[in-house]
């Protein structure tokens, strides 16, 4: 335990010092901007309920960031506005410099459900990818890249397999093939391994992790899971409880970012990075949305942020190499 | 086990045959009650007055008349002498022509009325008013309008096969789900694209469950539409023959009828299981 107190502290004084370190990211560094959107849909009455208003968050470029939240918050309107499947009732989103319009080929989506096409055979449903975003490619070229998507994945040899022929895990491997096939800038995934064994959830986090890093993806990922959001993400967004909910902190992951999932619990810092997570989805989540802390500002929500202290860098380098890896 | 079942089913159904086949035997081979008559009034009456023989064919009666349609079906001698599978070719031809205007018809119009809300509540209540007709009321105004009693009936046939197709088409397009549109979108896939690589095949199976029903109720409408208009086809013949008082042939039609609606259905359903999907 004696490890995890001084990130514990580290982390109340970053909250404590957002006045002079703001944590703010320099406008040149966002490279996604979600400035003040809101969604309210109509209530009985004539009201109008408030899911979300004023929320920002930018986003760098090659970042993983995760958002965690309850059910109701909003997160997956966040994600349909990123993706544009959806329209925000005010504000806007910036993405690399332009205003987002409507759905893109630059944001693939994975989602919850594989959302595959039953009538499509995995190669069929990644080859409708690739020849929606190659329109006057030729067949064989189309091919080519839905094999290598899916190679890519490890699903080599079940190209001409139905959807209804795979296990769950390898459904949402086809969907990450497929997202992965149009080459995006932006990879939107809401809750991707949700519906998926503890088992298979593990080694679909390392595809996706050891992908993402290999082609510098930027990733905007939905998750109720608190070890998913620690091994995968740079930062953690955290959403209060809905209606009217706020992003109450970012929290950067202190983490290296060469993380090993079955050694990650050995992690200097990892449990309270954990414990700090799973305090706000127990209470915090609840109380900050009643009173935000005095100085709250929506448009910079408090970064919690901490490098391993040198302590912490020792106890690293002391652990045996096995558990490196 | 599927083995030994498929054999006992086939087993309990040739009983069955057997034993409605002797029922039936039986039940028009007995003699009824003749009452003493004057001769020259019981050559009028015919042999069931005077032997008390049934006026009802017996199996081996319609056998042989199925026997003799069977080996010339397509001999015409006249107007009123056509052979059945003559008569039979007029039926499907028209049930052919107006099912298939109608789904010419059902099909596009299902996919407009079910990608657009406003055209579903606008529409709605000319199809839930004019699908209950009985589509023989339409005849009196088809043969008033077209003035022709064979284009009549191939109207009748059109509008009886349209409701079904289009009520189906409308019913899968617009529950398309949500998640395999949204996937279109992603991916800036153009409306017409959509319709035909997303909205299409996912409805398809809904569709052709409603193909199928029409063309159940399509065959069922030709026999009564053919009876009214007359000169052709197999609802002709049967009214013609029951006008005959040859109740073999009448019999002998409702054998065949049965047949051909159930290859049409057979026909169906083979191209059902083709564009279903599992899931």
């Amino acid at each position: 335990m004696s490890k995890l107190l001084p990130f514990r502290r580290r982390m109340q004084a970053a909250a404590a010092d957002q006045g002079a370190r703001t944590g703010r990211m320099a406008n040149s560094e966002k490279f996604i901007s979600i400035e003040g959107i809101a969604r309210r849909y109509p209530a009985p009455g004539g009201k109008t309920t408030t899911i979300f208003e004023n929320l920002w968050l930018p986003m760098r470029r090659g970042e993983f960031v995760c958002m965690i939240g309850h059910s109701g918050c909003g997160k997956t309107t966040v994600l349909n506005i990123l993706a544009g499947l959806e329209a925000p009732s005010e504000g806007a989103v910036i993405v690399d410099g332009q205003a987002l319009q409507g759905t893109s080929l630059d944001r693939a989506v994975i989602f919850q459900g594989h959302a595959l096409l039953p009538w499509r055979s995995v190669l069929g449903n990644v080859a409708y990818a690739v020849s929606s975003r190659w329109r006057k490619a030729s067949k064989a070229e189309i091919a080519a890249r839905a094999r290598r998507a899916i190679a890519t994945v490890g699903l080599a040899g079940s190209e001409h397999k139905k959807p209804s022929e795979l296990s769950g895990g390898m459904k949402q491997r086809v969907g990450i093939a497929r997202a992965l096939s149009i080459e995006p800038k932006i990879l939107l995934m809401d809750e991707p391994f949700s519906a998926l064994d503890a088992l298979t959830r593990g080694t679909l986090q390392d595809e996706v992790r050891r992908i993402c890093v290999e082609t510098g993806q930027t990733v905007f990922m939905i998750t109720h899971d608190v070890d998913e959001a620690i091994y995968l993400a740079d930062r953690i967004v955290l959403m209060t409880n809905g209606p009217e909910a706020k992003v109450a902190e970012i929290v950067e992951n202190p983490l290296p970012k060469d993380r090993d999932r079955t050694q990650l619990h050995h992690a200097p810092g990892y449990y309270a990075l954990r414990n700090h997570l799973i305090d706000f989805l127990v209470s915090r989540s609840r109380t900050l949305r009643d009173t935000m802390p005095a100085g709250y500002d929506p448009r910079h929500p408090p970064v919690v942020r901490s490098s391993l202290s040198e302590a912490d860098a020792a106890a690293i380098a002391a652990e045996p190499p096995s558990r490196r890896a | 086990m599927t083995r030994s079942l498929t054999l006992r089913a086939a087993v309990l159904s040739l009983t069955l045959l057997a034993a409605i086949l002797l029922a039936w035997q039986v039940a028009v081979s007995g003699t009824a009650k003749t009452e003493a008559m004057d001769p020259e009034y019981a050559a009028l009456m015919g042999a069931t007055a005077t032997t008390g023989k049934s006026a009802m064919p017996g199996p081996l009666d319609v056998g042989a008349t199925l026997w003799q349609h069977l080996k010339d079906p397509f001999y015409d001698r006249g107007p009123n002498d056509k052979g059945l599978g003559i008569q039979l070719a007029y039926s499907i031809g028209r049930v052919a022509l107006g099912y298939g205007l109608a789904v010419l018809v059902a099909i596009p119009v299902g996919f407009l009325i079910g990608m657009s809300p406003l055209m579903s509540r606008a529409l709605d209540p000319y199809i839930q008013i004019l699908k209950p007709v009985s589509p023989l009321a339409w005849m009196p105004l088809a043969l008033y309008t077209i003035k022709d009693s064979g284009l009549s009936a191939i109207f009748v046939i059109f509008i009886c096969s349209l409701w079904p197709m289009l009520i189906n088409t409308v019913f899968g397009v617009s529950g398309t789900r949500k998640e395999w549109l949204n996937v279109a979108r992603t991916l800036e896939v153009g409306p017409l694209r959509r319709a035909f690589t997303v909205i299409l095949p996912a409805a398809a199976p809904t569709i052709l469950t409603g193909m199928r029903i029409s063309i159940g109720i399509a065959w069922l409408v030709i026999v009564a539409a053919e009876m009214l208009v007359g000169g052709t086809g197999i609802g002709y013949f049967v009214w013609n023959e029951w006008n005959n008082l040859s109740i073999t042939n009448v019999i002998t039609s409702i054998l065949l009828i049965g047949l051909v609606g159930m290859v049409l259905d057979q026909l169906l359903a083979r191209a059902q299981r083709l564009v279903t999907f599992p899931e």
